[in-house]
Order: C-alpha cells, then sequence, then structure tokens
C-alpha cells in the first residue's frame, strides 16, 4: 500500500522533499518498489551547485537502473553514505534512513502536495 | 498482441506478484523483493510458475532418429525416464533455441521450448520431419509446469499433500533415487504428473508437469508443505539471478541467431559422433557448419565476468580494455547478461570478448555508462551448489 506523508512534497520523478534547511530529499515508497531491491546508488558530491530537474546520480536495482534528479536548485551539503553502504535502507525505509542528499535551496521547480502525488501515481 | 496467461495467474495476483510480459506470457516478475526470492532459492526452495515454456510431445516409431537428426544432440542415446539439454540449430550452425528433452518411452519424448521461441520450434521440427515416422504435437495449453528449487525441494517434494509414488506408473524409479537430468511419473491427487529433477538455478529442485485443471491445487499443495520450511514463490527476476551465478545460458542473451554453441562455450553438445545404424556419421541440420565452426578459430568467446567495483554491468554494454582512469579503452566484447550477484556480493557478467583478452585473470573494464568500471575474467560458474 503506498504511503505519501502529508508534511512532504513530491515530483512526478517520484522523489520526495522535506522542506527544511536544508531541503532533504529521498524518493518514494512508489519508486522503491518500481525498482526493486536497490544495491547502488551514485549520490551527488557534497558542495556541488544542481539546478532543479537535473539528473545528479543514480539509483541501481537488482534488475534496472533510474536517474536521479533533483526537485529544487541549490547546493548539495550533504548525502546519505549510510544509504550508499546499505543501499537496502532505501527500500525498508524510503522516507526515514533511506533519504539521500540534502540541498541549500536557491530555487525550486515543479512539486506537487502529497494529494497531487497520490492522484498523479493513481494511487 | 495480448499476454496470454498460466492456470496459475489468478494464484499469482493473489500473492501480489508484480507482472511482467515475457516471450508473449504475462509472468510474475517479483512477489516481494528479488534479493529474498534469490536467497530463499539459495538457502531453502523457491517455487516458480514455468508454464510458459513450450512443450512439444515427439512420438512414434521414428522419434529417436527423427530428434537425432533435428537436434544436435544424440537424443536416441538418451535413456527412458532421461533428459537432456540439447540445442536446436539452422543449416548455417546458428542456434534457434536451446532445449530440455525428456524421453518418457522409447517412441515417445517431451521437447520444452523457451516461450518465446516456442511457435518457431514447433515449425522447425515440423519442416524437419519429411522421411521419419513421427507425430509432433503442441501439448503446452493441456499443462501447467511448476518447479520447486533448492536444497530443501525434495523434503519439499516428500511433504506435499496429495503427491504420491505410484510404482505402477513411475517408469521405474522410486522418488528417492531419482537422479539429477532424470523424470518419473507421480500422482497428484489421483492424476499422473511428469516429475524431472531438473532446474535453471543452480539448485538441486524438480519440475512437475501438472494438468492444467490440477495446476492450482498443486501450487497450493506445494505452497503449504514448503513454506515451513522456508520456500516462497519466486519469480522472474529471482530466477535470472540464479541461472546467471550458475552460468547458465539465456536465450535471446548468450545464444541467439548470430551464434553457434561452440562461441557460447557450449560445444559439448554438438554430437559430431552420432552415427547412423551402418556406422557413417548421422547427417543432422547444422551439421557441416558446425563441424567447420569446431576447428575454426572462434571470432568471439563468451566469458565470465566479475567487478572489482560496485557497479553492475547490464546487457549491451561494451566491454572494454582498461584505459587511464575511468576512461573507458578500445571496445573488445559486449556485455550480454550482468547483475549483481546476490550470493557471492560483487556484479557478475557473462559477454562476449575477442579471444585474445579471453583468458582467466585478463583484466578488462566495462562501460558502465560512460565511466570504465574494472572487470575481471573469471571461470564459470560463478557459483556452484555446496556438495554434500
Amino acid at each position: 500500500m503506498a504511503d505519501f506523508p502529508e508534511n512532504l512534497k513530491y515530483t512526478t520523478e517520484h522523489e520526495w522533499l522535506e522542506e527544511s534547511t536544508p531541503a532533504v530529499i529521498g524518493v518514494t515508497d512508489v519508486a522503491a518498489e518500481a525498482l526493486g531491491d536497490v544495491v547502488y546508488l551514485e549520490l551527488p558530491d557534497v558542495g556541488a551547485t544542481v539546478e532543479a530537474g537535473a539528473v545528479v546520480g543514480e539509483i541501481e536495482s537488482t534488475k534496472s537502473v533510474s536517474e536521479l534528479y533533483t526537485p529544487v536548485s541549490g547546493t548539495i551539503t550533504e548525502v546519505n553514505s549510510e544509504a550508499v553502504d546499505n543501499p537496502e535502507i532505501v527500500n525498508q525505509d524510503p522516507y526515514g534512513k533511506g533519504w539521500l542528499f540534502k540541498v541549500e535551496v536557491t530555487g525550486a521547480g515543479e512539486l506537487l502536495t502529497a494529494a497531487q502525488y497520490a492522484a498523479h501515481t493513481g494511487s | 498482441m495480448t499476454d496470454k496467461t498460466t492456470p496459475l495467474h489468478l494464484e499469482h495476483v493473489g500473492l501480489g506478484a508484480s507482472m511482467t510480459p515475457f516471450g508473449g506470457w504475462l509472468m510474475p516478475l517479483r512477489y516481494t523483493s528479488d534479493l529474498a526470492e534469490h536467497r530463499a532459492v539459495r538457502e531453502a526452495a523457491g517455487l516458480f510458475d514455468l508454464s510458459h515454456m513450450g512443450n512439444i510431445k515427439v512420438t512414434g516409431p521414428g522419434a529417436a532418429a527423427f530428434l537425432d537428426h533435428a537436434l544436435v544432440g544424440y537424443i536416441s542415446k538418451v535413456r527412458e525416464m532421461g533428459a537432456r539439454y540439447s540445442m536446436i540449430c539452422a543449416e548455417d550452425g546458428s542456434v534457434l533455441d536451446d532445449l530440455i528433452v525428456y524421453r518418457l518411452a522409447a517412441e515417445e519424448y517431451s521437447v520444452i521450448a523457451n516461450a518465446a521461441n516456442a511457435e518457431l520450434v514447433l515449425g522447425k521440427l515440423q519442416e524437419r520431419t519429411a522421411g521419419f515416422d513421427v507425430v509432433l504435437k503442441d501439448v503446452q495449453a493441456g499443462h501447467a509446469l511448476i518447479a520447486v528449487q533448492g536444497p530443501r525441494a525434495a523434503e519439499i517434494m516428500r511433504a506435499t499433500t496429495g503427491l504420491v509414488e505410484d510404482a505402477e506408473i513411475s517408469g521405474g524409479t522410486a522418488f528417492a533415487d531419482l537422479k539429477y537430468y532424470a523424470c518419473l511419473r507421480m500422482r497428484f491427487e489421483g492424476e499422473p504428473v511428469l516429475v524431472g529433477r531438473t532446474g535453471y538455478t543452480g539448485e538441486d529442485g524438480f519440475e512437475i508437469w501438472v494438468p492444467a485443471e490440477q495446476a492450482v491445487a498443486l501450487w497450493r499443495a506445494l505452497l503449504a508443505a514448503g513454506a515451513p520450511l522456508g520456500l516462497v514463490p519466486a519469480g522472474l527476476s529471482a530466477r535470472d539471478s540464479l541461472r546467471l551465478e550458475a552460468g547458465m545460458p539465456l536465450y535471446g542473451h548468450e545464444l541467439d541467431t548470430t551464434t553457434t554453441p561452440f562461441e557460447a562455450g557450449m560445444g559439448r553438445v554438438v554430437r559430431l559422433d552420432k552415427v547412423s545404424d551402418d556406422g557413417t556419421p548421422l547427417p543432422f541440420v547444422g551439421r557441416d557448419a558446425l563441424a567447420a565452426r569446431k576447428t575454426s578459430p572462434p571470432a568471439r568467446v563468451l566469458v565470465g565476468l566479475r567487478g572489482e567495483g560496485r557497479r553492475p554491468a547490464r546487457a549491451d554494454y561494451e566491454v572494454v580494455r582498461r584505459g587511464t582512469g575511468t576512461e573507458p579503452g578500445t571496445v573488445v566484447g559486449r556485455v550480454t547478461s550482468g547483475a549483481p550477484s546476490p550470493t557471492l556480493g560483487y556484479p557478475i557478467a557473462m559477454a562476449y570478448v575477442t579471444p585474445e583478452v579471453s583468458a582467466e585473470g585478463s583484466e578488462l573494464a566495462v562501460d558502465v555508462r560512460g565511466r570504465a568500471e574494472p572487470f575481471v575474467v573469471v571461470p564459470m560458474p560463478f557459483y556452484r551448489r555446496p556438495q554434500n
């Protein structure tokens, strides 16, 4: 059963964003489910400047590889090294321990509310 | 075209499987987690629906001679209730499909083909029947094929309610004595089922042909008996990573119509030593091309690759020489299958490479989306089950 916490924003690329300072970004359980077991994560470099909508890394599962987008522009302040070492936490806890990277935000792309994202995924 | 569904389709849906189109069929990709299903097969057992596989019955006084002619293997030498891995090749020696052939009686065989090739194989076999006293029949539709694979498979089979031995129909073997690549008939709820000790996972296991009407009951009985022993239903995703670890080729990846069995490292299935009753070499389809290929150096060979980093190689990625840093060097081959190995914990792949870089220990790289990742040539299989 899909689960979209109300306090988060979402993108059509199945990422979630917590509007804190810095913002925290991860993938939704819809993405985690569709990917299958995540086995490898390539995350952006800390200090890198990124543009909303740009590819900043990749998520590889047993069966496929997907690009990782950033929903906001800004500077990468931190990446989740625990998720890099243990990618399965992305499947186990996508909204918690499985967060991926943090951004000091300078601008945002189009973000969806939980209800809008649920409508988008048809859940 | 709408994908066909197997007699177990509603079971998969009920178990919450993600379904995927495969070879014209809608099949379970995974039920819960690829990794969990893969590990269950290595550590306990997995239950697979393989009802999409083609099943062609070959009967008649000419059945053995016909299959010697139509396939590359020495099928007339397979004993009754034995099974053999074989291939059907074109005149030019290229592989049309890889097959399992069961000999059910002196004049009766079952040829099991890959789902995507089933129609083609039936057509090719039909073309090759000229001059042979043989009848072909597609019997796939009336059956389901269920596999139980893993170290606890035999225990699960014995614990399954309704699945019993019957010496009158077994074909001469007791279940306890069933050898690898042999089969016997048992009864499930009174109806005969064919049980082969065969598989595609690198583990011990069984494949059971059951009449379609009883497929659901057998699936449920196996699950009920096996669940307490660690059996889980397993999808195509786990099946693919299991066969890759076991170094088994998959048609469309390691084998296709541009490949002969020799390049694929499967030359042993080509029996150029087949002879007619009068002792002369038996002409079979593809023989001349394959005899020539056997003695000529191949342009490329299939190798196993072990990743030294963490990024897996995938099918169709280029194999390159190691350059400087992460810059891919000259192309020397192409990956046919690749995945992170759940059992071994590092990326594994199969690839066709030019012979000069194919030696064990050869240090190569794979161009993983623009970046050269180091891989080294290793012997296959990558994984071999512990022998007791």
